[in-house]
């Protein structure tokens, strides 16, 4: 039994922890997600060349440091504890996980170019029509020669404004909701036929509906097995909802600190407002949710390697309790901080929406109890 | 124990369908649907419209201006308002410092106040809340300090800073509580005081709130000028008409009949929005159960309203029970926009605000603002004095706890 981390693991989450608080500090992000780009490249720079950790998840024989799922699961929890809105869970996580999974030809190179920070990724999967359903693609890609042809529309595809690669669902068989016929292409962003509608989110990203106009791509940007990927497209999400999770730690921390912080300096009736018991009790609730969120975000990371059922329902209750604990520590932290925590000024009102966001990031707390409860308790025992 | 309208509540209600649908103003309707802000002018228009009708002041004595409804009429009035979606007559002005002028105010003050504040005439704010004064309003610090000018009339000098003034930017006149006395305990100091905004020396700042609207601000004070003339009732006794006001404020935050239209429309838009699986999401049995029980809540809530208002028609005015329509109404309200966003799925993230019209469309209409509104939502629970502070008044003053 063993939750503690490696030297390497420590100094990776001291290296991060460190930059950030030099570089990103809330005026800091405050100045760059109002800015013309949404973004610091400099950032991602630095996340490349100085601090050299975008490479720590991958194995040494695609160029990494030979770490794993703990690796990101340390960086994303400063990452949120930041609030930093650059796309190291789309690029690294889920861009080089597909690539590291289905090893493509070219994988190595790319994963190279994603650990030099030079290779940006988005994941176009989400649908209009499709809710979570991961499954439920009208995004096609028509078989053309030894190509593909896609044509769709992607929504709110997070990073898109900033991505030089796309990683594409789409059905190349079956009926809109098949589990068979579903296919996953990576895409230059700039290819012809990608058109982009960009906008901010409300958490301070940047997304962009993603519409496919007849967009050709060769044999090479077939990942996984043609018309069987689902599998893989579902554990590349699993393992983007363990980083999500851990993102929420880092969130749902600050959250609580700055609320125990705030009331113990909030004096009204002549007492800080932190030595009211209802508040102090509510104070409790908010750590509970917040232990209870770490415990489930190890457990997440540890049950990645299980066979793909027992995952699934791993990662579907990680996502129920983190979901949960985004709501009440998020509403509970604002409702602490009274009329303070309305405004836009200070910094509690943005982990907020960001633990808002986080609530129903690849899916909901419903879409994942419905999914447990497929797993746990509609088979036979 | 009779909840039946009448033949003539019946004729009521179809004559206020009638009068909104003909009367509503479609440049009103228009930017609210397409979520564009308002600015003074639109929220006053509508105000003018009930007011030429004489139904700006439903809750008025009729010596004033007030219609004489019945609490059913008043009732069926909200629900005609909810269910056409007019935007609400300010409660400022209409249903908060008016009671105080009809009830604690000269023949003088009432004559020269309460018609611009039924007719739409005069925008009002509310001056209470400082930056050290939240919860523990009666520890304000704003000083009124009285003088007499060189034209020998009496004034007060007043200086300090208010917070979170609702649309202050819009008021022509503030109500304000002020120190009158700083030696007495912090109840027995305070004073009731009309303070018209183009005074010299009052600033008001806009604070922007998490989801990036322009609703509320700070008013600084800064040797204002105010005739004594323009206080309500005695020096030091302002507490007296806070109370009362607050008593009003608490019970108009229910806001039964629009929790009923938000619900109606959370029905359409989860009918149409898709679950996971073929079929809408209102048929998702997650969805649908709790949908089901917040309808159960809002219907005790109504009846608990109901409960009040016809307490309220026996002589009674609001007691401490509006703090339970306080607490449960704004719990509803947020419940509401909490199911509207897991509704729209991932078409709650993005935020349209500024974004150029021709842009094209980004989620279905019904998603747009959605996330906004659940934000600024979360203001409900705190002001009006916190769902915190509402549970300590119950157990005071209704349980003797």
């Amino acid at each position: 039994m063993d939750f503690s981390f490696t030297e390497e693991q420590t100094m990776l989450r001291d290296t991060v922890a460190s930059y950030l608080a030099d570089h990103y500090d809330f005026d800091k992000r405050r100045a760059a997600i109002k800015s013309a780009a949404g973004w610091r490249p400099e950032v991602w720079k630095a996340f490349a060349e100085e601090l050299g950790i975008l490479g720590a998840s991958f194995p040494e024989e695609m160029g990494g440091l030979g770490g794993g799922a703990i690796d990101n699961m340390v960086v994303m929890e400063e990452l949120g504890r930041a609030l930093v809105v650059e796309p190291y869970l789309p690029t690294v996580v889920i861009g080089g996980g597909f690539l590291n999974h289905a090893r493509p030809p070219g994988a190595e190179e790319l994963i190279g170019k994603i650990i030099a920070g030079e290779a940006i990724f988005a994941f176009a999967y989400a649908e209009p029509q499709g809710r979570y359903n991961l499954a439920n693609l009208v995004t096609a890609a028509r078989k053309d020669g030894a190509g593909h042809v896609i044509n769709g529309h992607k929504a709110v595809v997070v990073g898109a404004p900033w991505a030089s690669h796309l990683i594409v669902t789409a059905r190349t068989g079956g009926g809109q909701r098949d589990r068979e016929g579903v296919s996953v292409f990576l895409v230059d962003r700039s290819a012809p036929g990608v058109v982009t509608r960009d906008y901010p989110t409300v958490d301070g990203r940047r997304a962009s509906e993603v519409f496919f106009e007849n967009v050709r791509v060769g044999p090479e940007a077939l990942l996984g097995p043609e018309g069987a990927a689902l599998p893989l497209i579902e554990q590349v999400v699993d393992e983007a909802i363990a980083a999500t999770c851990a993102e929420a730690c880092g969130v749902l921390r600050k959250l609580h600190e700055n609320t125990l912080e705030y009331t113990k300096q909030r004096k009204q009736f002549g007492a800080p407002i932190a030595s009211f018991q209802a508040l102090q009790h509510r104070m409790v609730d908010m750590f509970i949710h917040v232990e209870q969120a770490i415990s489930m975000t190890y457990m997440a990371h540890i049950k990645l390697a299980e066979p793909a059922d027992e995952r699934a329902k791993a990662l579907s209750a990680a996502k129920v309790q983190i979901g949960r604990a985004c709501r009440f520590v998020g509403q509970n932290a604002i409702q602490l901080h009274g009329g303070m925590g309305m405004t836009d000024e200070m910094a509690v009102g943005h982990y907020f929406k960001r633990a808002t966001i986080i609530e129903g990031e690849f899916g909901s707390v419903d879409h994942h109890l419905k999914r447990y409860e497929t797993l746990s308790l509609d088979t036979a025992t | 124990m009779d909840l039946d309208f009448s033949p003539q509540d019946a004729a009521f209600r179809a004559e206020a369908r009638a009068f909104i649908a003909e009367n509503y103003p479609q440049a009103l309707r228009d930017k609210q649907r397409d979520e564009e802000a308002l600015s003074k002018e639109d929220y006053l228009s509508w105000h003018k419209i009930l007011a030429r009708k004489g139904w700006s002041a439903p809750s008025w004595p009729t010596q004033w201006g007030g219609p004489g409804w019945t609490p059913t009429q008043k009732y069926i009035w909200s629900e005609e308002q909810a269910r056409a979606d007019t935007i609400a007559i300010l409660p400022f002005g209409v249903n908060m410092l008016a009671p105080v002028i009809y009830t604690f105010g000269s023949e003088e003050q009432k004559a020269r106040f309460l018609p611009g504040i039924r007719d739409g005439v005069d925008w009002w704010c509310q001056g209470y809340s400082e930056p050290g004064s939240g919860s523990d309003l009666a520890s304000l610090k704003t000083k009124a300090e009285r003088f007499t000018g060189d034209d020998g009339k009496e004034y007060y000098l007043v200086n300090g800073q208010k917070t979170w003034t609702t649309l202050a930017q819009f008021a022509d006149w503030g109500f304000f509580l002020v120190r009158t006395d700083p030696n007495a305990k912090p109840q027995a100091g305070i004073s009731f005081l009309l303070i018209d905004m183009k005074s010299p020396g009052v600033t008001v700042r806009p604070i922007i709130t998490l989801e990036g609207g322009h609703e509320v601000n700070d008013v600084f004070l800064d040797n204002v000028k105010v005739p004594v003339e323009n206080r309500i009732y005695h020096e030091n006794q302002g507490w007296t008409c806070a109370k009362a006001l607050l008593l009003h404020e608490r019970s108009g935050i229910a806001g039964v009949a629009r929790s009923k239209r938000g619900l109606e429309k959370l029905r359409q838009v989860s009918r149409t929005q898709l679950a996971d699986d073929a079929g809408p999401l209102l048929a998702d049995p997650a969805f649908k159960r709790k949908v089901a029980e917040l309808e159960i809540d809002l219907t005790a809530l109504e009846y608990t309203e109901l409960r009040t208002l016809a307490g309220e028609s026996a002589g009674k005015g609001p007691g401490p029970e509006s703090s339970i329509l306080k607490i449960k109404g704004t719990e509803i309200q947020q419940r509401l926009t909490e199911l509207a966003l897991e509704a729209a799925g991932h078409y709650g993230a993005p935020y349209l605000r500024g974004l150029p019209h021709n842009i094209g469309a980004i989620g279905p209409d019904e998603a747009h603002g959605v996330a906004g509104t659940y934000f600024n939502t979360r203001k409900t629970s705190i002001f009006g004095g916190s769902n915190e502070i509402q549970r300590n008044i119950i157990a005071k003053a209704v349980l003797g706890l």
